[in-house]
């Protein structure tokens, strides 16, 4: 099993999706949420997944796929 | 011995010992060195420190290192009254930090300076980065004076200039084919795998530390006083946080009065997420795509942005982004009237001081210092329309043709 820490950010039209719960139960992935900001316009969520690895990978595939950004939880590891 | 203690999660507080790692296990926020102030201030004094190497080292009381250091020669960069450039501006008291002449030509080389060090102690063999330049010479570099192996990420689109300026040091330099998202996410992923000591991952908390003395040596080279106002270009925001810090600490240990610095945060426009969010009064720093020539702050989804966000709110200091042809003209003020080279980063904070001065925000007779963070050469062909020789025979006659009313 493989964990990864990611950083979900998502757009407006998104917010009411239950994208991470569908995430889970499709890739059978284990979401878990440590931080979280979502209000109606607008949201982010930190979280850990754990899961096999190329469900993982399928699994952020989709969540892009929808429309959600997806970062490392330590933001930008590239620097100037 | 280190005054260095634990490190401490920024939101919850969870504590954990001094090791490679910058993640807080609970709630995934970044971790911060904290330190034994009240034993430090036994240590330290305005003699002592005076009385120390002249680099960033005479600083080793306030940083988390234990012992011998990996030191390339960085620090105390000069800081000059800016006279022509202040009348230029209209500002009396203007001050250039010109951390450009450090041995990489960059800041970055006193924080790489902490984070190789640390390195060491922890005992990795190897150290890594992703980079769109300064600090991928700077890893590479005390790499070479620490013998350890450097793997140095940089994206496709590097200018030539910034390859050479790392692979002479010797590292493994690998070009990424992608954006600087596919960058991001290669290297999460190998700081997973592999047991690099990871410069701005894994060992963050201790790099992070190095910026302060971007604080110390301007407070110092004022006579022990802290500027009214700096003017500090942001990529991540996490060197913007780290001099607050920095001219915190000297406060807490009685170095200097108690501060009010106003901090003036610069990005450049194609590139402002921290800008946007203080502008538009957001807790929340949105990612965005990075546009713009300054690569050294061409950070889309800073990973202190939040920190720095509210350094610039706490401190009544505010937030500016200029244009991209704005800095250019800011990089040939700063050099025409200082004779002054920065790259494009410094550019930015010169030409967001013009705008912070013209409209009052700064005001002429507040003691301001603007930090220019990368020196000019590797950003040659920002400017290369600068180039306009005259050509001359090599006789007077043509000479004086050709040059004309300049004679």
């Amino acid at each position: 099993m493989a964990k990864k820490q990611v950083m979900f950010t998502f757009p407006e039209k998104l917010i009411k999706e239950p994208i991470i719960f569908n995430l889970g139960r499709q890739f059978k992935i284990v979401p878990n949420i440590r931080r979280a900001d979502v209000t109606e316009s607008k949201g982010w969520v930190v979280l850990e997944l754990e899961g096999e690895e190329k469900d993982i990978d399928k699994g952020l595939a989709w969540v892009t796929g929808k429309g959600v950004r997806v970062d490392p939880v330590v933001g930008d590891i590239i620097e100037g | 011995m280190s005054f260095a203690r634990v490190l401490r999660c920024r939101k919850c507080g969870q504590e954990y010992p001094i090791k490679p790692m910058n993640l807080c296990e609970l709630c995934l926020s970044p971790l911060d060195v904290t330190y034994d102030y009240k034993a430090m201030s036994g240590a330290v004094s305005r003699e002592k420190i005076a009385s120390g190497p002249r680099g960033m080292w005479r600083y080793k009381d306030l940083l988390p290192v234990e012992g011998d250091v990996v030191d390339i020669g960085t620090g105390y960069t000069p800081l000059t009254k800016a006279t022509n450039l202040g009348k230029e501006l209209g500002l009396e008291q203007l001050y250039i930090k010109n951390d450009g002449v450090n041995p990489t030509y960059s800041f970055k080389d006193r924080a790489v300076s902490v984070g190789v060090t640390k390195a060491c102690e922890f005992g990795f063999d190897s150290v890594a980065c992703a980079s769109t330049g300064n600090l991928a010479a700077s890893v590479a570099a005390h790499a070479a004076k620490a013998r350890l192996k450097a793997y140095v990420f940089v994206p496709s689109n590097t200018e030539p200039g910034k390859l050479v300026g790392a692979a002479i040091y010797g590292p493994t330099l690998v070009v990424v084919n992608g954006s600087y998202d596919d960058v991001n996410r290669l290297c999460a992923t190998l700081a997973q795998k592999y047991k690099w000591g990871f410069i701005n991952i894994n060992l963050r908390p201790y790099y992070a530390e190095g910026s302060k003395t971007l604080a110390y040596e301007v407070v110092e080279q004022l006579g022990w006083r802290a500027p009214d106002c700096i003017v500090y270009p942001a990529g991540s925001g996490l060197s913007f946080t780290r001099i607050w810090k920095g001219l915190d600490e000297f406060a807490v240990l009685g170095l200097i009065k108690p501060v009010n610095t106003h901090m003036y945060l610069v990005q450049a426009a194609g590139s402002s997420p921290i800008v946007n969010a203080f502008q538009a009064g957001d807790l929340h720093v949105n990612p965005v795509v990075p546009n713009t020539i300054a690569t050294s702050i061409a950070m889309g989804n800073p990973a202190d942005g939040y920190y720095a966000l509210k350094v610039a709110r706490e401190s009544n200091g505010g937030a500016c982004a200029v244009t991209d042809e704005e800095l250019v003209a800011g990089m040939k003020l700063l050099a025409q009237t200082e004779g002054i080279f920065a790259e494009a980063t410094g550019g930015a904070v010169i030409a967001s001081l013009k705008k912070l001065a013209k409209v009052g925000t700064i005001k002429k007779d507040q003691l301001t210092v603007a930090y220019i963070t990368g020196g000019g050469p590797r950003s040659q062909e920002l400017v290369s329309d600068i180039v306009k020789p005259f050509v001359v025979q090599p006789n007077l006659e043509s000479f004086e043709k050709v040059l004309g009313d300049r004679i």
